[in-house]
């Protein structure tokens, strides 16, 4: 039951992007098609998943033991760029073409605050080690549902006239906040 | 001619690139911590300082640094900030502490920080990064100042808790998740029709 109620409240009642403001600037950066924005949530899942239990393991067995939980953003940091590198070179020899769509936005999985962000949250939240790797795969999910959402509702959006000083990012923002207040529907589902 | 290059690269961050109005970078702290006037200002100054640390150290090490693991290097100086003013700010401002809460850790992963460190520090010298990471988080802080003024006035009825009408009439909206979006996305409007006239 408690990982049913961590997974609804991750993907749709605390959603990561459209109530926690993480991670926005992927979700406005890769969701200008719905091709572009599977291929980011994949691979900020499988990043997200594997990091946090990584992370979680750390903490528990380097920072506490040693009271050295100051050095967790640092540390944190640099076990997340480490692995988006990793997934950065399979994806580049598994399937060139995905590479070459999320190009530059790969790199800044790293600085994708998301990642840092769950890691973060699961050891501030005090789950144990089976929740946060199911929270951190809900986040995910509630990213990428958010992210084609959105994405699937740009490419519709890109066919219409706008005035010149809403072209691009406003209108975005926009759209975002009309995403965003759907979402406040799910409040109150879950604590 | 000197003064004035230097002039040019400290206000660099105010109109021409301001980080949140044209470059449209960091926005997840632009919006998650905009809920109020001095949260917002709170924020853009923790970012400032570590702007301003980062760009310096980096481009004192720039000769040093090897250029395959300059971002890792580059992320360690900046977690290296974050970790002071985490922690200073916890001894000394609990209360802001709690309320920009997880956002505080997050500025490691700020684009602006690592974006400064990339294409400005590591290319030019330790004057000249200093004036760079000043005036872009001058420019970031004043960015968020200004968006959390606005939402603090509409949500609230307030701005920096001074009581502008009755928050009764306050459009709460603004000072929820959707609110931040919307704002964000008819100030960015704002700007780019001043940039063209």
């Amino acid at each position: 039951m408690t990982y049913i109620l961590i997974f609804i409240s991750a993907v749709f009642v605390n959603n990561i992007v459209l109530s926690q403001f993480l991670g926005i600037c992927p979700f406005l950066g890769v969701s200008k098609r719905i091709e572009t924005a599977l291929g980011m949530s994949g691979a900020v899942a499988f990043v997200m998943t594997l990091s946090t239990l990584i992370t979680y393991i750390i903490q528990k067995t380097v920072l506490e033991p040693f009271n050295i939980e100051f050095l967790r953003t640092i540390t944190f940091i640099l076990i997340i760029a480490a692995l988006v590198q990793m997934v950065e070179i399979i994806l580049k020899k598994v399937s060139p073409s995905l590479y070459q769509a999320l190009g530059v936005f790969l790199p800044l999985i790293t600085t994708n605050c998301t990642i840092l962000g769950v890691a973060i949250l699961v050891i501030q939240k005090d789950l144990n080690m089976l929740e946060s790797v199911v929270f951190a795969i809900s986040t995910a999910i509630g990213f990428g549902l958010a992210l084609v959402l959105f994405a699937g509702i740009r490419e519709q959006l890109s066919l219409v006239k706008l005035p010149k000083g809403m072209e691009g990012t406003p209108v975005s923002l926009l759209t975002a906040g009309l995403l965003a207040m759907a979402f406040m529907g799910f409040a109150g589902i879950v604590k | 001619m000197n003064n004035n290059s230097n002039l040019k690269v400290f206000l660099n961050g105010f109109f021409n690139e301001n980080p949140t109005f044209v470059l449209i970078l960091g926005m997840c702290p632009t919006l998650a911590t905009t809920t109020s006037a001095l949260n917002g200002l709170s924020m853009g100054l923790a970012t400032a300082f570590v702007l301003l640390g980062s760009n310096v150290v980096i481009s004192l090490l720039k000769n040093i640094i090897p250029d395959n693991v300059r971002i890792p290097a580059y992320v360690v100086v900046i977690a290296t900030f974050v970790t002071i003013v985490e922690m200073s700010m916890q001894a000394y401002l609990p209360a802001l502490y709690e309320s920009l809460g997880l956002f505080i850790p997050l500025i490691v992963v700020n684009c602006i920080v690592l974006g400064r460190a990339e294409a400005f520090a590591a290319k030019n010298n330790v004057f000249k990064s200093a004036l760079d990471g000043l005036g872009m988080g001058l420019g970031f802080s004043m960015a968020l100042t200004i968006l959390g003024s606005i939402r603090e006035v509409l949500g609230t009825g307030k701005v920096f808790g001074l009581t502008l009408y009755p928050d009764k009439y306050g459009m709460l909206l603004f000072v929820l998740a959707p609110g931040a979006f919307i704002a964000l996305g008819y100030l960015i409007a704002v700007m780019n029709k001043l940039k063209k006239a």
